[in-house]
């Protein structure tokens, strides 16, 4: 660590600590195993886009067998070997691996690690004026065990029988009776991610309450920070129990416990010689009791970037910031009470569904509260369709059309018609893909300068965006009609085999095309990503005029380490944007007047 | 760079750092014990026959047990109070006997362990055994963790004394916080498991 800036930066009281590495870190512990937030959160934005496009490519290949059934998948398949795919044709178990960890990687390894990982770690810092996270050794673990994650996850479709194959909710009896060690493997990766997760949002919450520059109370701090905030709390309390129903489904596997197996369970015509007793149900509740929240961890971030993209570009104040505040908290504690919503057809009984039903209704209020804040802080601004703009633009329509078709499903008794068919799928994407994952390349496109001090290309930016909205809007629309027609969301044929499929069949290849020109498309973001590293054009500090303390405190990239030359003071709101009678039209937070 | 707060307390949280990040990290732990305890209710509850905890394991041996849990989280808070009394020697003596009484938990669990898997009763032979085992299994796990880190800062760790005393002090307290945790949790498994 560097002594030079402590001297400037050490706070009232300062104590002699001697730091035993003090010269030149090494290539290894600057960069593989450093504590730095800045290249922590390098290393997960990078490793969580490897993983990304991993699960992207694993859906590519499932749209072939769905748009194409039964015929040998072009080029690749040969590649994909005899106990998945012989002669070229992709078999079901495979199919299931695929969709099974589809769902786990682009969730747990993808866009959680993306959004909370990589923005949440190199961001927040940054825009409360702390010199690192609180804990930087146990940040770096948070990094590394989620690596280990990640490479559990990845090998597993290696090992014989290959990869998970029971859905990304694993329920049982179904992921406990099958016979590969696909799902233990998936376990045991689990528990790695949620350790990590557990570990992360621990360090940002500390990171926020006590590492807040002076002068920036919890109502100055930028909406980003509070999106971290309440999605670090809901990390910290919604991932134990899943941690607690992985350890459970673990003994079932591996120590032949029966806790989600009933009595007399039968499995291939035979009675499974176990103890009993167990309770699939049980599995449902603790699964979805992280995993709704879990729905709320991959939008909460979202609309913080979008958030702070917005205020920057329309050059205007957020409309609302106490109101966003108020709701992001609202409904960070109601997702915890509507868990049992994925639940309506298990038969749990029409008090629970009346229950979870209302809960569910209102939590759609904050959400709707949000979403029409940040559409009316677009009227009247002079907006600036920059390429962070234009992503930041496209996820208020996307994440409105994911959110309202998920009323329906909120709902038990429109929900039995919906249940397990595409239009769950093409609900959930919209909010998710378009969704989320829009937001995440607008953050990129943002903070890239940030990172890197150059910005990246706006014509290619552009091209990247057009092509990617309309072909992700042709993927995930049809789904909304294939559902309504009662197609099921696992079916490895796509639906060929049921007759009610046959009218809205043919929408299986649109959708595989859209999907295949979705990856072109970014192959045109990978090129300008990379290439603008070395070759984007220069820019100064404050590339976008913004007034928070990431902008605004220090140079672009930030001080290796300390981030700050002096320790930021903080005088205002994170948008004082156009504010009447001075020249610039941004108002620095750490700007005194 | 310094870490602002690692030692001295941040005036308007009243905190220092470690101090908040093991009170969060026990809210998940919380949440960890409180979904496992709510898998036992569930199980309990949905279970035609459900044995007697006294009739399967041995309450004498629990009991031993809880006494020595309660009084290895005593040793630990005198271990924190010595070390506020700027008594070194005593420190090290209170807490090595919390660490002894640690291990002397984790041998008589390792008996009752021994007692059951020989008579070919394992996790698999009932749910009540299945739960008592991966319940008492995560404590185990929990106490030899907390062996380890009370191993480390009373050996190596306790250089520190001489560099950074109140640090030090901080990271005994923070140690101590999670030692009287996972003896609360003993305090509610013995009696779901061994009493009901």
């Amino acid at each position: 660590m560097d002594n030079v800036t402590t001297a400037g930066h050490a706070p009232a009281g300062a104590h002699a600590h001697v730091h035993a590495h003090d010269h030149e870190q090494s290539f290894v512990w600057k960069y593989v195993f450093s504590q730095d937030h800045k290249v922590i959160g390098i290393q997960y934005t990078i490793t969580a886009l490897l993983f990304l496009l991993f699960g992207f490519a694993l859906m590519a290949l499932m749209r072939w067998q769905l748009a194409f059934p039964m015929q040998p998948i072009p080029v690749i398949g040969g590649l994909l070997g005899a106990a998945n795919a012989p002669g070229g044709i992709m078999l079901p178990e495979f199919y299931n691996q695929l969709g099974a960890m589809h769902g786990t990687i682009m969730v747990f390894l993808g866009v959680v690690p993306l959004a909370v990982g990589g923005f949440g770690n190199y961001v927040m810092p940054l825009q409360i004026g702390a010199p690192d996270m609180a804990f930087p050794k146990l940040n770096m673990f948070s990094y590394w065990v989620y690596f280990i994650g990640g490479v559990v996850m990845f090998t597993s479709f290696f090992i014989p029988g290959g990869a998970a194959q029971s859905g990304w909710t694993s329920y049982p009896p179904l992921s406990v009776i099958t016979a590969t060690d696909g799902q233990t493997m998936w376990l045991i990766g689990m528990i790695f991610l949620i350790t990590s997760s557990l570990l992360g949002s621990m360090n940002f919450i500390v990171t926020i309450i006590q590492l807040r520059a002076k002068g920036l109370h919890f109502f100055r701090l930028p909406f980003f920070v509070w999106a971290q905030f309440v999605t670090s709390f809901l990390l910290l309390l919604a991932f134990p129990p899943l941690e607690a129903a992985g350890v459970l489904q673990l003994m079932d596997k591996v120590a032949h416990t029966s806790f989600f197996l009933p009595s007399g369970l039968v499995v291939g015509n035979k009675v499974m010689a176990i103890a009993g007793g167990g309770n699939p149900l049980l599995w449902q509740h603790l699964f979805w009791f992280l995993a709704h929240p879990e729905v709320y961890v991959l939008i909460l971030p979202a609309m913080g970037i979008v958030a702070e993209i917005i205020a920057n570009n329309t050059r205007k104040p957020l409309w609302g910031y106490r109101v966003l505040v108020y709701a992001i908290i609202f409904l960070g504690f109601m997702s915890f009470v509507v868990w049992a919503h994925h639940m309506f057809m298990t038969g749990m009984g029409t008090t629970m569904s009346s229950f979870f039903q209302t809960t569910t209704m209102i939590i759609s209020i904050p959400s709707v509260i949000i979403l029409s804040a940040l559409f009316l802080s677009l009227y009247g601004g002079s907006i600036r369709y920059n390429t962070p703009m234009l992503f930041a633009l496209a996820f208020l329509p996307m994440f409105g059309i994911g959110g309202l078709t998920g009323l329906p499903l909120g709902l038990a008794p429109s929900d039995l018609h919906l249940h397990d068919t595409y239009y769950v799928i093409g609900h959930f994407h919209y909010v998710v893909a378009p969704g989320t994952i829009f937001a995440l390349l607008a953050g990129i496109y943002y903070w890239f300068p940030k990172a890197t001090g150059r910005q990246m290309n706006e014509l290619l930016g552009k091209i990247h965006f057009v092509g990617s909205f309309i072909a992700i809007n042709g993927i995930f629309f049809p789904m909304f009609i294939q559902g309504l027609h009662g197609v099921n969301r696992r079916l490895y044929d796509g639906g060929a085999q049921y007759a009610h499929a046959q009218p809205v069949l043919h929408w299986n290849v649109f959708m595989s095309y859209s999907a295949w020109t979705l990856m072109a498309f970014q192959l045109v973001f990978i090129v300008n990503f990379f290439w603008s590293i070395k070759g984007g054009k220069p820019v100064g500090n404050n590339p976008w005029s913004a007034t928070t303390l990431d902008w605004t405190a220090t140079t672009s990239p930030p001080l290796a380490h300390g981030n700050f030359e002096t320790t930021p003071e903080v005088f205002r709101g994170p948008y004082e944007y156009s504010v009447p009678g001075r020249s610039t039209d941004y108002f620095p937070q750490n700007q005194r007047d | 760079m310094e870490i602002p707060y690692t030692v001295e307390v941040r005036p308007d949280t009243g905190l220092f750092n470690g101090k908040l990040g093991i009170w969060l990290f026990l809210a998940s732990e919380v949440m960890l014990f409180g979904a496992l305890f709510s898998s036992y209710i569930l199980l309990r509850v949905g279970s035609t026959e459900w044995p007697r905890g006294y009739e399967e394991l041995s309450v004498p041996l629990a009991f031993f047990n809880t006494i020595v849990l309660i009084s290895s989280s005593v040793t630990m808070v005198m271990a924190w109070a010595s070390l506020r009394l700027h008594d070194f020697g005593k420190f090290r003596l209170y807490l090595g006997a919390t660490i002894l009484l640690a291990l002397t938990f984790l041998v008589v669990k390792y008996f009752e362990y021994a007692h059951h898997l020989e008579a070919g009763e394992g996790p698999w032979h009932s749910t009540f055994l299945a739960i008592y085992f991966t319940l008492t299994g995560l404590h185990g796990i929990h106490i030899l963790g907390g062996i380890i880190v009370n191993s480390y800062l009373w050996g190596p760790g306790a250089a520190m004394w001489k560099t950074e005393p109140q640090r030090f002090v901080n990271r005994i307290e923070i140690a101590g916080l999670y030692w009287h945790f996972v003896d609360l949790v003993w305090i509610f498994l013995f009696p779901v498991l061994y009493l009901l």
